[in-house]
């Protein structure tokens, strides 16, 4: 069974989609240039710097590190997903708390965010920091960011 | 004192989309899969977490003609704990271990190992069989699995074969697998009488080790080594076993100046080199306190501290 186009189908954002891609296609380039979808940034297009997180069956996965045909049949949410009925509180946490300046590296922060508190819902900074530190940011250093986050946190936690 | 350090290939630039064309397979047996290994040969790579494959492909540093993802073929992905064996599958993930109770209670140096390495999102997608088959003298699970005595599966459509770990390891990037073969399972004997430690430096928490250490260790209530088993990664062409340092720290004394003596003599046993993570003689220097360190913790875990 030799492939040289494949077709795949997927959830995006709760949307059912389907293509034909090449098998060297890569999930980032599929997202962002055939579907739209550009809160999926490149980075480093090695794995360093967490820009390109989305969710895969609900568990973050790296779209510059993942071939479009391995994601056949699964569930992918991305920061448009997310964010689909309005901000969410995370991402009014972000700008509450000044933890974006050119914006790059929010995405993958987010959904990092958003996967941290489904997993521990009451973080200590700690956990923070262990949840994020496979994204890099070269603006803020770090410490608004880590403010927004345990803010959401706590709004969650007492809703 | 002038050091060289290599520079790093910037020509080999990543790009949207792996820059070359390959053969896609995608097995849904392991039968399959082991089929068209023995049908491609060398031509063919196995693809399952993809962290170092996809980099390596993405960079032009390997072009793979065939590529052969194994994720979907079931039941590769498990831990199963038995009477005297801990048994781990090619598809379960670093973060699969990381969460493994099993894994923390029976093997913490390859619990501390598994826990800093990389980002959430890296252990995440890779394996521990795939961090092993890189071969990189740098991989963090392979020091703990050294001291643990680990064996190693390997299957091909001529059969199985189990080979104990440390003969796993060639040298950078090439272990003892045969073209045809595909790595199924490692196998970890349980070892109730001592504990285990891993310790490690890197220049940042993401990255690769500067240097490690694995220790598996008896220690007497009164801390004198009574059996221990070391290894060491980043400072051989491959993570080693130290077994001359594990005969002469035998009978010493948690601490003392004589297991400080006994310590620097790895020397004899390391070949460390200068790239850009570290300097050779860093690596010299910190892997005798990363031993230490290590032997440090297992006696406290004895001890029943919660390390």
């Amino acid at each position: 069974m030799c492939i040289n186009m494949v077709k795949v189908a997927f959830k995006v954002n709760g949307e059912h989609i389907e293509l034909d891609v090449s098998p060297r296609e890569l999930l980032i380039n599929t997202l962002r240039s055939k579907l739209g979808l550009t809160s999926v940034k490149y980075g480093c297009g090695i794995g360093e710097c967490g820009a390109c997180t989305v969710l895969v069956n609900g568990e973050p996965v790296l779209a510059c590190l993942t071939l479009t045909v391995d994601v056949n049949s699964k569930d992918i949410i991305t920061l448009e997903g997310l964010s689909k009925n309005g901000l969410t509180d995370i991402q009014r946490a972000f700008i509450e708390e000044g933890a974006i300046q050119c914006g790059y590296c929010t995405p993958g922060f987010i959904i990092m965010a958003e996967y941290m508190l489904r997993e521990v819902p009451n973080p200590t900074i700690s956990d923070v920091k262990e949840y994020l530190k496979g994204n890099l940011c070269r603006c803020t250093g770090y410490i608004n960011i880590f403010r927004a986050v345990l803010k959401a946190a706590k709004s969650r936690v007492s809703r | 004192m002038v050091i060289e350090i290599p520079l790093v290939n910037i020509t080999a630039r990543n790009t949207h989309i792996i820059p070359f064309e390959f053969e896609y397979y995608e097995p849904r047996s392991l039968e399959e899969a082991l089929e068209l290994l023995a049908k491609f040969k060398g031509e063919a790579k196995i693809l399952a977490g993809g962290t170092d494959l996809l980099v390596k492909m993405k960079t032009r540093i390997i072009e793979p003609k065939v590529i052969v993802n194994i994720k979907r073929i079931q039941g590769l992905r498990y831990i199963i704990e038995e009477n005297e064996h801990i048994r781990i599958g090619a598809l379960t993930t670093l973060r699969d271990i990381e969460k493994s109770t099993i894994v923390e209670k029976n093997l913490p140096a390859l619990h501390d190992a598994v826990k800093v390495m990389g980002s959430i999102q890296i252990r995440n997608m890779a394996t521990l069989v795939g961090n092993l088959c890189n071969a990189s003298p740098a991989a963090d699970t392979a020091p703990p699995l050294l001291v643990y005595n680990a064996r190693v599966v390997a299957m091909s459509t001529r059969g199985k074969r189990f080979i104990p770990l440390e003969e796993f390891f060639k040298g950078p990037g090439i272990t003892a697998l045969e073209p045809d073969e595909m790595l199924v399972e490692v196998i970890v004997k349980k070892n109730n009488k001592g504990s285990s430690a891993f310790e490690k430096v890197s220049r940042v928490v993401v990255d690769l080790a500067i240097a490690s250490a694995a220790v598996y260790a008896e220690i007497s209530s009164d801390g004198v080594i009574e059996d221990s088993r070391v290894a060491v990664g980043s400072v051989a062409p491959k993570p080693i076993r130290t077994r001359i340092l594990e005969e002469r720290i035998k009978g010493l004394r948690l601490g003392s100046e004589e297991l400080k003596k006994a310590i620097y003599e790895i020397d004899r046993e390391i070949s460390p080199i200068t790239d850009v993570r570290s300097t050779a003689e860093y690596r010299r220097h910190i892997v005798k306190v990363l031993v230490w360190n290590a032997i440090e913790r297992v006696y406290r875990r004895i001890r029943g501290e919660c390390v």
